[in-house]
């Protein structure tokens, strides 16, 4: 079992590498520029749907405020970047997220010890309130340019750059939840009572994905500001955390593979059919209605891509063939 | 004098939001489900107003009567979703359904964005101003209508059949069944008065502010929402008295601090009421069992 787990390690990285030479070859000759655009939008949803899907799948707490998080981020960056304390670039960048990081789990942590404490749909509701009193502050300020939002952010045009941010965050996200602190997680998913009672403290466990969830919807703030280059507080309302939440549910509570996926999809697809744009929400809600009612874990379930599971395969399959010849 | 005004426009919102809330919290206490889709519900209503008032010009009849075709519109849309989206999922997690009743509020808001439009409708006068009274007409109507309605709810559910078994199966569904009661249709009855309900708050809404938009019902349903958390979720006075006390605030904020902080503060009002006292003004305590 080490040795396959070692393997697949070695393959994922191999894999991912292999990813990024083939995104950055592309992205520099083949790509349009529209095409980079498109690249960095899908890497910011991804980001946002794998961190959603922290409290939504691997909790199972209902989180209506991401997109407020999100705008905490992208505020928190784009201020320090047009504060010129730092040349643009990388390293800007980089000094910009963690600043947003730390904004956002901050405020996190504020919010989350005292909403924790309730369940469900309290918790759901409680979240919306805090985004949209997010929202409401943020155009209140005159430091976030008020209404008319946030703009001439030094702008950072590098998608291989994005992509392999977005790889890094899926990477901490998913070692950090099937680490020790992460199952402590799940457990509270399965039964909040029962992990009560076998010791774990449960509201330091539930303010913990609840504040990894805040800071990597922060690091997709903080791509999304460095790469528009404007913001404006009234497009992280509610019904973007909603699109957001379609994505978890769509590619399946509890599984990154299923957000990852659905998060692409949801982001290309509506691009391809640019002319049925009309159609898109109404599509998207009658999606949630039918996915709920037919199939409410969702598309890919709990179910994770491993590649240790394919190596698995494959092997089996030809110890057999070997047997065969024998 | 400015403040006493304000405290009457104040209560008139307030009225407003209380005939949403009843519908949140009669919907709450019996099926465990936020319906996101009840402001959206009044929205339609709204629609109907807006689309049969011509009708009712054209017969020289009174325009508020177009208020009944809102009611039976919408007394049947809550029952069909109801039917359709929610009955489905009764036994499944509350997180799905709650995620399905996000899906029924966008679907509702999005029709009528892609078929009607997403611009403001103006509706004409509904209730005529009479410059003797010291009060507006509208204050009158809405205050009135809310107490009437209330007063004949209360008496529905506290002395009717059908009112005792929609306040048996909200105690204990397995129970109620035990005892001989239509679980299926008390469910479905809720619905049904919930919406009701919402269409006559929709009537006061846009003879108030005379127009309506897609997404009216949403931030109004949500601070409805509020309104029946405040006041004590699952209990009908509660949502009356959360209802203006949201309203007031709300109110309040616009007139004296900052028209654009006043979500902000309904929202904190949430928040507070939340962190102190979960279960609202009216609420009872729960015993979570294993």
């Amino acid at each position: 079992m080490k040795r396959l787990k070692k393997q697949s390690y070695i393959f994922s990285a191999v894999l991912i590498v292999a990813l990024f030479v083939l995104v950055t070859l592309i992205s520099t000759t083949v790509f349009k520029r529209y095409h980079n655009q498109l690249l960095v939008l899908v890497c910011i949803h991804v980001v946002l749907a794998v961190a959603l899907n922290v409290t939504v799948g691997c909790l199972g707490q209902i989180h209506l405020g991401h997109a407020g998080f999100m705008s905490l981020g992208a505020y928190a960056a784009g201020l320090f970047a047009k504060s010129g304390i730092m040349e643009p670039g990388i390293g800007e960048f980089l000094v910009g997220t963690v600043i947003a990081c730390v904004v956002a789990v901050i405020v996190a942590i504020i919010v989350g010890i005292p909403a924790l404490r309730l369940k469900g749909d309290y918790l759901a509701i409680i979240t919306l309130a805090f985004g949209e009193i997010i929202r409401v502050l943020i155009e209140y300020f005159d430091f976030t340019g008020g209404a008319q939002g946030l703009s001439q952010i030094p702008r950072l045009s590098n998608p291989p750059f994005y992509l392999a941010l977005t790889i890094v965050s899926i990477f901490i996200m998913f070692s950090v939840m099937t680490s020790r602190h992460g199952r402590v997680v799940l457990a509270i998913r399965e039964d909040e009572i029962a992990s009560d009672a076998c010791g774990i403290d449960t509201t330091k466990a539930k303010v913990f994905a609840f504040a990894l969830s805040a800071c990597f919807a922060a690091v997709a703030g903080s791509m999304y500001a460095h790469h528009m280059g404007i913001l404006s507080a009234k497009q992280f309302d509610y019904n973007y955390s909603i699109n957001i939440l379609v994505m978890v549910v769509l590619g399946g509570m509890g599984s990154f593979t299923g957000a990852i996926v659905s998060a692409i999809g949801l982001t290309v697809v509506p691009e391809l059919l640019r002319e049925f744009e009309s159609y898109r929400m109404i599509v998207y809600s009658l999606a949630l209605i039918l996915i709920m009612i037919f199939r409410p874990q969702g598309l890919l379930g709990r179910k994770e891509f491993q590649v240790s599971k394919i190596i698995q395969y494959v092997t089996s399959r030809l110890g057999r063939n070997e047997v065969d010849h024998v | 004098m400015t403040f006493l005004l304000q405290l009457l426009n104040g209560l008139q919102l307030g009225s407003i939001f209380a005939l949403i809330a009843l519908g949140y919290t009669m919907v709450y206490g019996i099926s465990k489900l936020i319906n996101f889709a009840h402001g959206d519900i009044l929205m339609w209503g709204g629609y109907i107003i807006y689309f049969t008032i011509p009708f009712f010009i054209s017969m020289g009849l009174p325009l508020w009567l177009s208020v009944v075709p809102a009611i039976l519109f919408c007394m049947a849309l809550g029952g069909v979703i109801e039917k359709i989206a929610y009955k489905p999922l009764r036994n499944s997690p509350r997180i799905a359904s709650l995620i399905t009743a996000i899906g029924v509020s966008l679907l509702l808001q999005n029709i009528v964005m892609k078929y009607i439009g997403t611009g403001a409708l103006t509706i004409p006068k509904i209730f005529k101003a009479n410059p003797n009274l010291p009060v507006s007409v509208n204050f009158i109507i809405t205050v009135v209508t809310t107490a009437v309605l209330l007063t004949l709810l209360m008496l529905y559910m506290n002395k009717s059949k059908y009112g005792k078994a929609i306040l048996a199966t909200s105690e204990d569904y397995d129970a109620a069944r035990l005892v001989g009661i239509n679980v299926n249709t008390s469910i479905s009855l809720t619905f049904v008065i919930g919406s009701a309900v919402a269409a006559v708050g929709s009537l006061l809404y846009v003879a108030q502010y005379a127009q309506i938009t897609p997404t009216m019902g949403s931030m109004l349903g949500i601070k409805a929402f509020v309104a029946a958390v405040l006041g004590g979720i699952g209990s009908i006075p509660g949502a009356v008295l959360g209802g203006f006390l949201l309203g007031i605030v709300e109110n309040l904020t616009r007139a004296y601090i900052s028209s654009q902080l006043a979500d902000a503060f309904v929202f904190g009002i949430l928040v507070v009421v939340l962190l102190v006292k979960p279960t609202g003004i009216f609420g009872k305590t729960m015993k979570e069992k294993v």
